[in-house]
């Protein structure tokens, strides 16, 4: 039973990463139709940034914030100065985003050397928790609050707001969101930014968990992925359902069969693409 | 003029072993096999209009079908051959009616994802491929009685043939009514469609026989490096195909395979004077898709 329950926390908890990494990667292609490949370096960045930071104040808050800060302006660059210049052609675009994926994982690997490292637990959440015989790390309950915070936060945004309501028409339908007056260009780099963030995000909480590493960027985009596919693309929805069927389908399938492990992940994504091409959540 | 050129560089390629020392043959080797690969995709994304993420798919499967046969059941060249493109042509019948729903951003993202689902196995499958590691020994073939492809000029010479008669193959094909067809698809699906074309069946024919070239290449690669390893199902392979396809010409005959031999080239120079290469590559996808969507054909006849 207590395997049952740890697991199953530990699958949430990695699900909860996978949907930060996930949510901005579908928005991106939900809105902006860019297969968006280097957002596993926002990843990859973000843990480093996070790490350099921790090694001169110990302060994760303060590490978090450069992380995120840091990861954003690269996205709202990449986005404004790089990517933009060839908008509408979906091919070019996604193999120019791998070309930056290579480039910063080797930048990184230059800067921070190939050692993987893990950051350091925040002071608050270095315990574990201990209910009727079951222990179980504080951190990663921690994790899953934060997770199930920024999952309601980015649903009401999207659903209560007036960004979120721009979003929306342009992920259904950009040509007749532009006719309608809305600032697309402009939208994009919000939701690049936002997509840049939340992955930065997942890196800082991440790289206590799961670590970081060069090669990092690409295991959790490849994640993210399956996520998305079995999601449905633009969902955020559909972002936090796969995340945690993915967290938990990864963590059990390494606990019962190791040989299997990436096999229990990938399956039920090509059961669904031949099943639901459109995920679970995901419209046309 | 240009028969002349051609005429020109067949006989300097096939001079290449007396002028060369092994270790660059064994380079041109390699140009030829990673240029088989990526004209294979070509016929898929430069002529059709599909441009696959995950077309190391179907290297990675002939790679490895070739590899476990010849390792654990039987090590004749020919019947590990026909193995590997049966098995290539059996995954894209099965994957095309999965991938071919999709276009765009969207057909790149589902052939990613099942050329993932292969990595997946042969990463995951230690006791069958060794997971990461992947699987060491494979011996050169033998051809034939007595003749065994051992040396560095021998198994050039193979792969040259194999090279031509492919190239042949594809010339043929982009030339037939067939090729034409693909070449309207690509234009435009919706015209073809009204002309009375199943541009499915069509699609779903290109990316059998893209898939059964691509399947050929992974074979002779298996042999040139006598090993397999999940690398040749992964993502970065399909997306070096794409870059070779771009940089040497979408939609040519043989840019892609100049596309591949600058690559292998310049990976083996620049590797000599420093050890960022992945960041030269990767400027390299940044610089091309950015600034040469039509490769250096197109920058050639730009200047001319």
């Amino acid at each position: 039973m207590t395997f049952w329950i740890v697991q199953t926390l530990n699958g949430i908890s990695f699900g909860m990463l996978l949907f930060l990494l996930a949510a901005g990667m579908s928005l991106i292609f939900g809105l902006i139709r860019v297969l968006n490949l280097a957002h596993g370096s926002f990843y990859l960045v973000g843990a480093y940034l996070a790490l350099t930071v921790l090694g001169y104040t110990r302060s994760f808050v303060l590490a978090l914030v450069v992380a995120v800060a840091g990861v954003v302006l690269l996205g709202v660059v990449f986005e404004r100065f790089i990517v933009r210049r060839i908008y509408g052609d979906e091919l070019r675009q996604a193999l120019l985003t791998f070309g930056f994926l290579f480039m910063l994982g080797d930048l990184s690997l230059w800067i921070w050397g190939g050692n993987p490292q893990t950051l350091p637990k925040p002071e608050a959440f270095s315990g574990s928790l201990r209910v009727s015989g079951i222990v179980f790390p504080t951190y990663r309950l921690f994790v899953i609050v934060v997770g199930a915070f920024i999952g309601g936060g980015l649903w009401w945004l999207q659903e209560k707001t007036k960004l979120g309501a721009m979003i929306r028409a342009g992920v259904d339908d950009g040509e007749m969101a532009r006719g309608m007056g809305i600032n697309t260009s402009l939208l994009f780099t919000i939701v690049f930014a936002l997509g840049a963030a939340l992955a930065a995000f997942g890196g800082v909480l991440g790289g206590v968990i799961v670590g970081v590493h060069p090669g990092i960027d690409l295991e959790v985009l490849l994640f993210a992925f399956v996520v998305i596919i079995i999601g449905g693309l633009g969902s955020l929805k559909g972002a936090f359902v796969g995340g945690l069927l993915v967290g938990l389908l990864d963590t059990f399938g390494k606990a019962l069969f190791p040989e299997l492990a990436l096999f229990t992940v990938f399956a039920p994504m090509a059961v669904i693409l031949a099943v639901r091409p459109t995920g679970l959540f995901g419209r046309a | 003029m240009r028969r002349a050129l051609g005429v020109a560089i067949v006989v300097l390629l096939a001079a290449a072993p007396f002028y060369l020392s092994s270790y660059y043959v064994g380079l041109l080797t390699k140009a030829l096999i990673l240029g088989l690969f990526a004209m294979s995709l070509n016929l898929l994304m430069g002529y059709t209009g599909l441009g696959s993420f995950g077309h190391a798919l179907y290297f990675g499967v002939g790679a490895y079908t070739a590899a476990l046969l010849s390792l654990k059941v039987i090590a004749n060249f020919w019947v590990d051959l026909l193995a590997a493109l049966a098995a290539a042509v059996v995954v894209a019948l099965g994957f095309g009616p999965l991938t071919l729903r999709a276009r765009g951003s969207y057909f790149a993202m589902i052939t990613l994802a099942l050329a993932q689902v292969a990595w997946g196995v042969a990463f995951g499958w230690r006791s069958l491929t060794g997971g990461d590691d992947g699987l060491p020994g494979i011996a050169r073939p033998v051809v034939m009685a007595g003749l065994t492809l051992g040396g560095e000029t021998a198994f050039f010479y193979f792969v040259a043939v194999v090279f031509a008669a492919a190239t042949v193959a594809l010339a043929v094909v982009v030339e037939s009514p067939f090729g034409k067809a693909l070449a309207g698809i690509k234009e435009s699906e919706t015209r073809m469609e009204v002309l009375g074309y199943d541009v499915w069946a069509y699609q779903y024919a290109a990316s059998v026989i893209a898939g059964f070239l691509a399947g050929l290449a992974g074979v002779l690669f298996v042999y040139y490096n006598g090993y397999v390893s999940p690398v040749y199902l992964s993502v970065v392979f399909s997306a070096q195909a794409l870059l070779m396809v771009i940089l040497g010409g979408a939609g040519t005959l043989l840019g892609p395979a100049i596309g591949a031999a600058i690559i292998v080239l310049l990976e083996n120079l620049i590797s000599i004077f420093t050890e960022r290469w992945v960041l030269v590559l990767g400027t390299i996808y940044v610089v091309v898709t950015l600034f040469a969507p039509r490769g250096i054909q197109g920058l050639l006849r730009r200047r001319a």
